[in-house]
């Protein structure tokens, strides 16, 4: 094997040749929304594959090549890349990767160059690592995000969230056992068909898939019980990761509650955002704060069809337009709180409380060093404004346990229980069975 | 219907059953050692046969043990704090706060003026085990260590938060001769501190206290402590171990109802799953393990008779934490005798007794030199006049050597310490030693032993033919004792247990402490050594993990004795300066505490006197109390900063008082504001250097215990400057730093850029005052001023544009100034100890690391090897250009540290010493790099890891390890 183009840092590049014969890995993280990158990064030309291994092997590999007090996401997210290079299905002269790049003063912005280091000790120094960025962090010639590549991936987002979004609300309440799944695996291989065609991206299809999704679900017929309804929130990876948060969702749903998760959307919105902020905090370059106000418009665009589309389904509770949830945290906690997820996690719990979900599983990877401010740091504030919250936070870890983890959360629900038999003796909540 | 609750706690099993009428008909506590499952059909078979009458029951199970077991078996389960809540609200209504301490975990329930019920996370030790840990520390059992503690004269500061760093303070303690009763009074008090702290964040404990659970049932003295802490006086109520199992039997009702023989089956199928992550098994036959142990068994070394010998003798005496071990060898390094005991807390009695023996019995050998090591060399190389004192490292150094004389690598696992180093050209190259908070070492498997109820040799044997050993990841103890716990429920045998545990103490010195992943980065030869390697589990599991063969020197619990025995005899006289037989028999030895007074340090100092005037004085940070000179810090730039800073007067001016608390990046940034609020006209009023009491003060308002210790301090800062009733207290949030020109960007790290929000959020007396955290860069002067204007407009009337760009001006010149003083000084320092001929260190790490309480002293610790100290800043600001590196960097202070690594390259007089602070995320970053940066220049990199601790013992060791080892290295290319 030729040895590979670098850059002056020494980074294997992405040539353009190598769009046509590389395969990307791309690191799990939300099922929904990766199928959906996936094909709209494959009608972009590129060849795509979500990682699916997660056996214990993933962790132990990222123990192995990471240093053991970095963040766990990086650990899960290296550790997946290196087991799978390690698995022989993938031909090494024609694999790359790629790793996101957020682009702020939280130890994300590092994973890439972590995961570097481990391939180099792994053995894999060769392959190129893509950035994923939207900061300008570091470039490859073969991947560049364009702007209608930008706006695939939001589409993608979107679809993503709003599946999310309307199934963790039909779910728990579905009468025939299995509905709401086939929905969802329907909805996934007709929107899939349309990306292949090249379809599905403008606003006018989205307006109209978008509808299309609201319709279906709403046609599941539900029974809607009671039940305890959680909130989940926390650092990305770890909140949306099965395999890092020890199957959170899966273990709450058991528990028998409705769970809700916040979409990815707001996460875009929120980076884009702190551009904005910081700006007007500290001043600076008036022609990026230009270009970062277009780009907030053009996402704030998106954000409008989807709400709009939710607005005449009002049997689902619908996400907080983001000004709102940017007016949420006034007083609480500042909007120049950009590293991680900053304030947008703070707003999120507002949101959740405020919308009836103020039983709240904060989730975070151990020793996060923005949860610290802007997660476990607000609880007691939020509880003094909220006193019926009602938070837990869990700590992610390769070895934290799992029956640490859930014996919490159980308390958390139990507390939760014992809230919602008082308000249904009080008949504030109420069955209701909507058949369509 | 008889209602039945059952409580499986980490350790022990609990139940209650009620009658009809709701009283309490029997009930029963404990220990299940593991045997869970077993344990629940003994004491259901045993309700049963109580009560005949009754085919079924309603039952439910709580406690964090019994969990998987409860669902597995289709018995309904009761978390257990709900639990307690739900015993509490029906046997004492009026109680307003419960506290609950449990084996493994700590509990509190705010029951009145809204509910909240809160554990601890999951990193926190303070509890049941912890006291047992403590207590076979203490070689006393709990009721002991109570009995002791209700003697205690005075308290000792130990480290609450977890049990591994109370271990590191009490066993130097203990060492020193500190009384028992006075470290168990303080071992209580680390506990409650740890409660109060991890759980209240802020609610006020008062009202009607209960105190629940094994620990505050049974040790009268915790409750004493709680009580003093708490400023009240709590009550343990009758029942007090059974309010989780009595909240269960009363939560049951109707659809709890089952039938006895039926939970039994389910219980009998339960106990036959074994669904954990395991790995390959140590040994898969009896012929693997024979031919494993064959090998190893060639690795002696050859003894000769002390009886029969006639000649030079040379001892080599390694005290350490927990073990004493002795040899004594002849002119060709045959062993004559030798011992390896535990020191039982008085190193000084159990070596006389060796020594004056051996002098005793054997006249007729010369002893041509003695040599000490370990932790207690000073100790007993004063109490003996030995010849020498060597470091361990050295020492182990030399004892390898003699196995393989071309070792490239000797890992040391002992009981509280795992010391690795590279050899390059016979010299050590770089040196690991675990963190405080990573002893997965050999007191770590022997507390497992014990609390299994196994000695820690026959648990070891246990593991060897484990079929599938239960994967426990690479933790410290805290995060094991929980892992384990898992595996138990899991239904993993205590065999794949034990095997599990050997191999997670090499995994964790493996990947936790050297950072290894391959066998490629520790070279070929690589020998073995310490008493934790003489267990075949641990051994097995090593080779096998990097699957290659080592050599274990028979005598693996004596190299540092050896080594140190190898050294009198490179270096031997016509006659050691020892103790001769006559002296031995009348040696005396006292020991006296005081406290020194000379400096406001005011260390606690335990001074030594023996038979013949010879005398040590330990527990001192500077060479003061011995010496009696003072030093004056004149090559310190630790200490010059910090004076620089102490140095700013308190100004008074017509605006009104405002507070800066002196933590994080005030340490550098002070003399900006300074500038800044007294050119406005304000009376700046810093808060204190810190101190413990200063730390306690806002101790209980901090919401989490994983965030770094600086920041946790300036809770502390924060509440002094309240209650000195200031009216302003600013502290400002900033995202960014200042620009030095050597990053990509300049952030500060999301701790030091957003803690004035956690302090907002969570200290309710800041209501007192005017609080003011908003955002502000400084790293742009042209925007400052605006920006500052349009901030503080918003808290202070009557402010003018024109007011507040004067003040940016004298705010730039201060820091500037400030800068300029810190460089020549710095540089003055270089200059002077070049002349001196003295080593340079740059003691590396944040601005706040200056602050006393947060460095614990290394600096003049430092200074009293005759080392200069400089500070990074003083070398990066030599490097004009980012240097380049392979992670991003884009954090001011961490970009410093690259610069100082990079600069250092060919300056061989300047050493750089890292301080991390426990918990900083960055560093997990920048130690890797800053460690390759140095050894990619063959230079040596020494990493010191601090928190709350303050345990100097192991920070010397790696100070001494690293100058003996630039010693060598300069007797090296000298000899060239």
């Amino acid at each position: 094997m030729t040895s590979p183009i670098r850059n002056k840092e020494g980074h294997v590049i992405f040539t353009r040749e190598m769009r046509d014969t590389h395969t990307i890995l791309v690191p799990m993280m939300l099922p929904i929304h990766f199928t959906f990158i996936q094909k709209l990064l494959t009608s972009a030309g590129y060849h795509v594959e979500i990682l699916q291994n997660h056996s214990h092997e993933v962790i132990e590999k990222g123990l192995k090549y990471v240093h053991n007090d970095t963040c766990y996401p990086a650990l899960v997210v290296i550790g997946q890349m290196i087991d799978a290079l390690d698995s022989g299905k993938y031909d090494l002269s024609k694999t790359a990767l790629i790793m996101s790049q957020t682009g702020g003063g939280c130890r994300a912005s590092n994973y890439i160059h972590l995961l570097r280091k481990a391939l180099e000790k792994a053995g894999y120094g060769d392959l190129p690592v893509i950035s994923a960025n939207l900061s300008g962090l570091e470039a490859n010639p073969g991947f560049q995000i364009t702007l209608p590549l930008i706006r695939k991936m939001i589409a993608a987002l979107i679809y993503g969230d709003m599946i999310m979004l309307l199934a963790n609300q039909t779910r728990p309440y579905e009468i025939a056992q299995g509905a709401t799944e086939r929905v969802i695996e329907n909805l996934i291989e007709r929107l899939c068909s349309q990306f292949e065609k090249g379809r599905g991206i403008s606003s006018r299809e989205m307006r109209q898939n978008l509808e299309q999704i609201a319709s279906e679900f709403e046609a599941v017929p539900v029974h809607l019980v009671p039940r305890v309804r959680v909130g989940v929130v926390g650092e990305i990876f770890v909140k949306y990761s099965a395999l890092a948060n020890n199957g959170l969702e899966e273990f709450l749903a058991g528990q028998g509650c409705e769970v809700m998760v916040p979409g990815v959307l707001g996460f875009m919105l929120y980076s884009v955002d702190a551009r904005l902020e910081d700006y007007k905090l500290y001043g600076g370059n008036r022609f990026h704060y230009t270009a970062a106000s277009m780009l907030m418009d053009f996402f704030l665009g998106m954000e409008k069809t989807m709400l709009d589309v939710l607005k005449q389904h009002p049997r689902f509770v619908a996400p907080s337009p983001f000004h709102e949830l940017k007016e949420m945290v006034s007083g609480v906690i500042g909007l120049g709180n950009k590293m991680g997820e900053g304030w947008l996690l703070t707003a999120e719990m507002i949101e959740l409380i405020r919308h009836g979900y103020g039983n709240i599983v904060c989730a975070q990877p151990f020793g996060c060093l923005p949860n610290h401010i802007c997660g476990k740091g607000m609880i007691h504030r939020l509880r003094t404004l909220y006193p019926e919250s009602n938070i837990v936070a869990i700590d992610y870890d390769a070895s934290a346990t799992r029956v640490n983890q859930e014996n919490r959360i159980k308390l958390m629900l139990a507390v939760a229980r014992e809230e919602l038999e008082k308000q249904q003796s009080k008949g504030t909540v109420k069955e209701a069975t909507v058949a369509v | 219907m008889l209602r039945i609750g059952i409580d499986i706690g980490s350790t022990t099993i609990k139940y209650v059953v009620l009658g009809e009428d709701g009283a309490i008909l029997s009930q029963s506590y404990e220990r299940h050692f593991s045997q869970i499952v077993q344990k629940t059909s003994e004491l259901l078979s045993h309700i049963q046969e109580q009560y005949p009458e009754y085919e079924t029951a309603q039952v439910s199970i709580s406690g964090s043990a019994g969990m998987g077991m409860a669902e597995s078996c289709g018995i309904p389960f009761v978390q257990e704090v709900f639990a307690t809540r739900i015993a509490l609200t029906n046997r004492m209504p009026d109680v307003d706060v419960a506290i609950e301490l449990g084996g493994e975990d700590a509990k509190i329930l705010f029951l009145t003026n809204g509910l909240e019920v809160r554990m601890n996370g999951s990193c926190a030790g303070g509890t049941g085990a912890f006291i047992d840990q403590m207590a076979t520390l203490l070689c006393c059992s709990p009721d002991e260590m109570n009995e002791a503690a209700s003697h205690a004269t005075r308290l000792y500061t130990i480290a609450s938060r977890c049990g591994v760093f109370a271990k590191s303070d009490i066993q130097p303690l203990l060492n020193q001769g500190a009384q028992h009763s006075d470290l168990a009074a303080s071992i209580f008090a680390a506990v409650v501190n740890q409660t109060i702290a991890g759980l209240a964040q802020g609610r006020p404990i008062k009202g009607k206290v209960a105190y629940l659970g094994g620990p505050l049932t049974f040790l009268s003295e915790l409750r004493r402590s709680f009580d003093h802490a708490l400023e009240l006086t709590g009550i343990c109520p009758e029942d007090s171990l059974y309010y989780v199992a009595l909240g269960a039997a009363l939560s049951c009702d109707a659809s709890c109802e089952r039938n006895f023989g039926q939970m039994l089956d389910q219980l009998s199928s339960f106990s036959q799953q074994g669904n954990y992550n395991s790995i390959a098994p140590l040994f898969r036959s009896e012929e693997e393990y024979q031919e494993f142990a064959a090998r190893h068994a060639c690795h002696t070394v050859e003894r000769a008779d002390p009886e029969e010998y006639r000649g030079d003798a040379f001892i080599g005496v390694d005290s350490g934490s927990t073990t004493l071990k002795i040899a004594v060898i002849d002119e060709q390094g045959r062993i004559l005798a030798d011992t390896y005991r535990s020191n039982q807390g008085n190193p000084v009695s159990v070596a006389k007794g060796f020594l004056q023996n051996f002098l005793e019995r054997y006249p007729s050998i010369n002893i041509a030199g003695c040599t000490a090591t370990g932790y207690g060399e000073d100790l007993i190389r004063s109490a003996f006049s030995l010849d020498y004192g060597i470091v361990e490292t050295v020492a182990h150094l030399k004892a390898a050597q003699h196995f393989l004389p071309d070792v490239e690598f000797i890992i040391d696992i002992g009981g509280q310490d795992i010391k690795c180093f590279k050899i390059k050209n016979g010299v050590i190259d770089s040196i690991f030693l675990n963190e405080a908070c990573s002893s997965g070492c050999g007191s770590f498997l022997q507390t497992f032993a014990n609390a299994l109820g196994y000695s820690s040799e026959d648990f070891a044997r246990l593991g060897l033919f484990a079929d599938r050993p239960v994967d426990l990841g690479s933790r410290c103890t805290v995060f094991m004792n929980s892992s384990v716990k898992q595996a138990q429920k899991d239904g993993a045998t205590i065999e794949n247990i034990s095997a599990g545990l050997s191999i997670s103490v090499v995994k964790n010195a493996l990947y936790k402490v050297i950072r290894a992943s391959s066998p490629e980065e520790l070279g070929k030869r690589i020998v073995v050594q310490g008493g934790t390697f003489l267990n075949d589990a641990v051994l097995r599991a090593f080779e096998q993990e990097l699957g290659i063969q080592v050599v274990r020197p028979a005598i693996a619990g004596l190299m540092g004795a050896y080594g140190a025995a190898l050294y009198a005899l490179e270096h031997r006289k016509e006659k050691s300066s020892l103790l001769s037989a006559e002296e031995f028999q009348t040696f005396s030895h006292t020991v006296r505490d005081i406290n020194c007074g000379l400096c406001q340090n005011n260390c606690r100092l335990t001074v030594n006197t023996f038979s013949g005037g010879r005398k040590l004085i330990s527990g001192n940070r500077c060479e003061r109390p011995i010496t009696h000179k003072i030093d004056h810090g004149t090559l310190n730039l630790y200490d010059y900063k910090l004076r620089l800073l102490q140095g700013y007067p308190p100004f008074s001016g017509p605006r009104g008082r405002i507070g800066i608390p002196m933590g994080l990046n005030f340490y550098e940034l002070l003399p900006f504001w300074y500038a800044f609020f007294t050119s406005l006209g304000f009376s700046v009023v810093t808060s204190p250097t810190s101190n413990r009491g200063l730390y306690l003060r806002g101790q209980n308002t901090i919401p989490s215990d994983t965030v770094c210790f600086p920041a946790k301090l300036m809770h502390g800062h924060v509440q002094t400057l309240i209650d000195q009733g200031v009216d302003y207290i600013f502290y400002p949030c900033m995202s960014y730093n200042l620009d030095d020109g050597i990053s990509v960007n300049h952030y500060n790290c999301p701790v030091v850029a957003y803690y004035p929000e956690v302090i907002g959020a969570n200290m309710p007396d800041l209501k007192k005052v005017t609080f003011i955290n908003d955002y502000v860069g400084i790293h742009n002067p042209r925007f400052f001023a605006k920006k500052s204007f349009e901030m503080l407009s918003r808290h202070i009337p009557n402010l003018t544009r024109s007011e507040v760009e004067r003040a940016t001006r004298d705010a730039y010149t201060e820091l500037e100034a400030y800068h300029r003083r810190v460089q020549t000084r710095g540089d003055e320092i270089i200059r002077q100890a070049r002349q001196e001929g003295r080593q340079i260190v740059v003691l590396a790490g944040r601005p706040y690391h200056i602050d006393p309480e947060i460095n614990h002293g290394i600096d003049k610790l430092i200074a009293g090897f005759g080392a200069a100290i400089i500070s990074e800043d003083v070398v990066s600001s030599r490097v004009k250009e980012p240097v380049h590196v392979r992670v991003l960097n884009q954090w001011t202070y961490h970009a410093r540290l690259y610069a100082a690594a990079r600069y250092i390259k060919d300056q061989p007089d300047m050493h750089l010493v890292q301080l991390v602070s426990f918990g900083c995320g960055i560093d997990a970053i920048t130690t890797d790099e800053v460690r390759s940066l140095l050894e990619e220049e063959g230079r040596l990199y020494t990493q010191i890891k601090i928190d709350e601790i303050t345990n100097l013992g192991a920070v010397k060791i790696r100070l001494r390890s690293l100058f003996a080892a630039v010693e060598q290295q300069r007797q090296k290319e000298a000899s060239r």
